[in-house]
């Protein structure tokens, strides 16, 4: 049994404490924006925050995140259903193509801006370096993060 | 429709027929039929299809012209006059759905901000004939994923029944351009001519806007002449618009499929759900073509939540309470392969064998002009060099995963495929079904890039969802989509040019092994009077399959990388010396120029920066690249690319150019780190960690400039990928004098070089 809060929900998990988060938020919580890419770190498609801190949900067991605050790409935007300036970005620029890597992509730059409000280009490389965007949209992700950081 | 039964009687008489020499001709092809009509809930629906066979004498010169529109591509209107598109083509990530959906709403004069789309079924009515007619009829290029189905799952002509492909940069190109333009124009006709029936009005005094039919200053909704129209019969061949009189076309339309793709609900085909619904995983022979031999499961079956382990002959699949689960359990499954002489392929053997094809194999010439023989033997020297590109994996962001549920004779398969319709077929035939039976419900792709035109996985989760009794959701861990993909061949060709007295090139041949598709990929457009390319075949057990522009990204490195070679030998610039060869080519030098002066071609660069040129043409897309490398800390760092293209008109041009970016960076990868390689008959790599991918910290600055000329609409997925990988090693040559014959960049040491 792990409790745990996500997207300010209190839950209550009856599986192995062991399980990666990304699969107890896709498979009990049915939260199916968090993506599985590599399984081992390597991509950043399954980047959720726990207790603000990007982390990758695929080698995360559920235990770390016991009586922690999860949040997904779910959970960004505000409660009234108003997009994170971050997601306003990403349509403003046009950024996703497939779509696959930008929940994860979104998910860390959220955190990149909450720690540094004006990040310049090798911030942004550092911070994004472990997200894999297969279809290439790198220049516009850049782009995105810089105007929402006008905005944050 | 015909049943499955019927369907395979049907291929057996086809097949008898064509032995008997019957060619599947147009005429026999293609018979038409305009159809409009009221759906259920009084929407009309309009569409013209077309049913082979269907030959009447009002259509024989429709039939027979020379460049007919068929539209098997059909808009709705509801009474509350929504317009809602249907698109024969899946969306993953190309912006396909927005610019179909606008070339419709162009013609049709409908509101495209209040416009509906939706994902065509897999339905034979929506098999996209444009593609097979393209394909049948002597078309500019085959569709690459098409290709491949082609060779291997069906009869020809009966295959044609079952495309509904999106690949080889068809979308725009064939269902935009023959269908969704012919149709949004053929239902603009019919609802004007119903209106003036209606206010008995001469049909010249009526213009159509945002869905609403004008009368002077009396207006009214589309919808209130769906009745009327429907009663009407469509114009095979409406007026359509002059593109100088685009409205929507030509103007960056924000795409419909986005804000889903930024709050998480957009729908993958790995977001699936379905009640009572278990996971699975698998793993498959590692040496393509073997089976397992043995296989201890009793630990694995052990584990808690795990429904089932199953021997399904080439591949071990476990089904579990979820997938974590189930892979954990598949990792302790024990099994023995079968062996062969397959084991002891590798890299080496793979690449020796590719050079005895090429020194003692029956070759076929695929392009020839003037005569190469006498012109190699008249030219004042000879240039000769030898390339090599390995084997590449697609990496979809979203690993292979297909949900499927079998149960009383019928079958539901969840899955985002690059071909729905053959998928359907593909899968009755693998459960021994009807078609009918089978429902294929098509969602977003997390990539495709050809490796989702191959129904493999799909077929995987029929057979274990059969198997364990439950609907499955089967999702194949990163290192099985890694290694049990179907890659863009390795490829080792070799150049030879006959040069005059200045080093310019009068003679052109190459050799090469593997030719998929399309066959222009080896064609050479410069300006050289003696051609020929031809090709050896040298099958391995390795798989292969379509990889984003298929054959033009081997030829766009080999071509590039050598015409530089022959500029270099003849110490001029690489630039100048294709436009020299380019004279006659109009199009080509706008876009080769406009490349060059984005870039500043020429100018001082800092110590160790170079930059390279190429210009490949790909699905009637002519690009051009230059490269600023930077070869200062001794490995190659890609600055910016510039790139140039003319693909006649962009339909939506931000979404091209994201388009090219993404081609660009897809290319680069390869050209940078892209290896599969075969050790004792395995790949060797498994993961990101060894399948490297350009990230945010290596990925180049992009600009794009969109060149618009006459010429017909040309693809825009693929054809940003071809020049990369040349435009990059003619710019590390540049800086370090290091001629790279064989890619990835990865292989070579530079360390002393800067
Ligand atoms: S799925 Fe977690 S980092 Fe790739
Ligand atoms: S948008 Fe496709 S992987 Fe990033």
């Amino acid at each position: 049994m792990v409790q745990l809060t996500v997207n300010g929900k209190p839950q209550t998990l009856d599986i192995d404490p062991d399980t990666p988060v990304l699969w107890a938020v896709r498979e009990q919580l049915g939260l199916n924006g968090t993506k599985f890419g590599c399984g081992a770190s390597l991509c950043g498609a399954c980047t959720v925050h726990i207790d603000g801190e990007p982390v990758r949900s695929c080698v995360t067991p559920l235990s770390d995140a016991e009586g922690k605050e999860v949040t997904t790409i779910e959970g960004i935007a505000a409660p009234d259903g108003a997009l994170h300036a971050v997601q306003e970005a990403w349509i403003k620029h046009q950024v996703p193509q497939c779509g696959y890597c930008q929940s994860g992509q979104i998910m860390s730059a959220v955190a990149l801006l909450k720690d540094n409000a004006d990040p310049s280009d090798a911030d942004i490389d550092t911070a994004m370096a472990g997200n894999v965007c297969r279809c290439g949209m790198y220049t516009r992700i850049k782009a995105a993060i810089k105007t929402a950081a006008k905005e944050v | 429709m015909v049943t499955r039964v019927e369907k395979k009687a049907a291929k057996k008489a086809k097949r008898a027929n064509e032995s008997r020499g019957r060619k599947w001709t147009r005429r026999s092809f293609i018979g038409a039929g305009a159809v409009a009509g009221l759906a259920a809930g009084g929407a009309l629906v309009v569409g013209i299809a077309i049913r082979p066979g269907d030959r009447t004498d009002k259509l024989a010169k429709f039939v027979t012209d020379g460049d007919e529109q068929l539209v098997t591509t059909w808009v709705k209107i509801a009474p509350d006059n929504t317009v809602t598109a249907i698109i024969p083509h899946g969306e993953m990530g190309q912006g396909i759905h927005t610019a179909l959906s606008a070339m419709l709403a162009e013609e049709m004069e409908a509101d495209w901000e209040a416009m509906e789309i939706m994902e065509a079924p897999a339905e034979k009515d929506f098999a996209n004939f444009e593609l097979g007619r393209e394909f049948m009829m002597g078309g500019a290029n085959i569709p690459g994923p098409l290709f491949d189905t082609v060779n291997g799952l069906m009869l020809k002509a009966a295959q044609s029944m079952d495309l509904q492909i999106t690949g080889g940069s068809t979308s725009v190109r064939f269902t935009g351009v023959g269908a969704m333009l012919t149709a949004g124009a053929a239902a603009k006709e019919l609802l004007l001519e119903a209106a003036a029936q209606q206010w008995d009005v001469p049909l010249s005094e009526l213009r159509a806007e945002k869905s609403y039919i004008y009368h002077g200053e009396k207006k009214a909704p589309f919808a209130e002449f769906a009745v009327t129209a429907a009663t009407l019969k469509p114009n095979l061949r409406p007026k359509l618009k002059a593109r100088s009189d685009y409205k929507l076309l030509g103007q960056s339309l924000p795409r419909v499929d986005i804000p889903a793709k930024v709050d998480g609900t957009a729908k993958f085909g790995i977001d699936a759900q379905v009640d009572g619904m278990k996971y699975g995983t698998v793993m498959a022979a590692p040496v393509h073509g073997q089976s397992v031999a043995k296989m201890d499961a009793a630990e694995a079956k052990a584990m808690s939540g795990v429904h089932g382990v199953y021997n399904m002959g080439d591949y071990v699949a476990v089904v579990a309470d979820g997938y974590w689960q189930a892979k954990q359990a598949l990792d302790m499954v024990e099994v023995e392969w079968t062996s062969a002489d397959t084991d002891n392929v590798s890299e080496e053997t793979i690449f020796a064998q590719y050079a005895e094809a090429l020194d003692n194999g029956e070759k076929t010439v695929l392009h020839k002009s003037g005569n190469v023989t006498k012109a190699m033997k008249e030219a004042s020297s000879v240039y000769e060099a030898e390339y090599r590109v390995p084997y590449l994996a697609h990496a979809c962001m979203e690993p292979m995963n297909a949900t499927a549920w079998v149960r009383d004779g019928k079958c539901d398969l969840w899955a985002g495929t690059q071909n729905p319709l053959g998928t359907r077929m593909v899968t009755a035939d693998t459960l021994g079904m009807d078609s009918e039976n089978v429902t294929v419900h098509t969602a977003f792709m997390g990539g495709g890039f050809g490796r989702r035109a191959t129904p493999d996985y799909t077929n995987q989760a029929v057979q274990v969802a059969k198997k364990a009794g439950v609907p499955v959701k089967l999702i194949w861990s990163r290192e099985e989509t890694t290694q049990q993909d179907h890659y863009r061949p390795s490829v080792l060709g070799r150049f030879k040019a006959g040069l005059d007295e200045n080093g310019m090139p009068i003679a052109w041949e190459s050799s090469f092994v593997h030719k998929m598709d399309p066959p222009e990929a080896s064609a050479v457009f410069y300006d050289i009077p003696n051609v020929k390319a031809q090709y050896a075949e040298s099958p391995t057990h390795v798989r292969l399959g379509p990889w984003r522009s298929v054959d033009h990204t081997q030829h766009g490195y080999f071509t590039e990388s050598f015409i530089d070679e022959l500029a270099v030998n003849a110490k001029m610039d690489g630039y100048e010396f294709r436009r020299k060869l380019l004279k006659d080519k109009p199009r080509h030098l706008k876009v080769l120029d406009t490349a060059a002066k984005m870039a500043g071609w020429g100018k001082a660069l800092p110590a160790g920066q170079a930059q390279g040129i190429s210009i490949c043409e790909s699905f009637m897309t002519i690009v051009a690249e230059v490269v600023t490398v930077d070869m200062s800390q001794g490995e190659p760092r890609v600055l910016h690319v510039a790139c140039a293209a003319d693909a006649g008109f962009a339909v939506n041009p931000d979404g091209f150019k994201a388009q090219m970016e993404s081609g660009i960076i897809y290319g680069l990868t390869a050209a940078l780190f892209g290896e599969i390689t075969i050790s004792d008959g395995a790949v060797e790599q498994s993961n990101f960690h060894d399948y490297t991918m350009v990230r945010m910290d290596n990925a180049p600055e992009i600009d794009v400039e969109i060149i618009t000329s006459d010429a017909r609409i040309g693809g825009a997925g693929e054809p940003g990928t071809p020049p990369i990988s040349p435009a990059v090693t003619n710019a590390v040559f540049k800086a370090t004098g290091k001629r790279i014959r064989e890619l990835p960049l990865s292989r070579h040491d530079f360390g002393a070089a800067s």
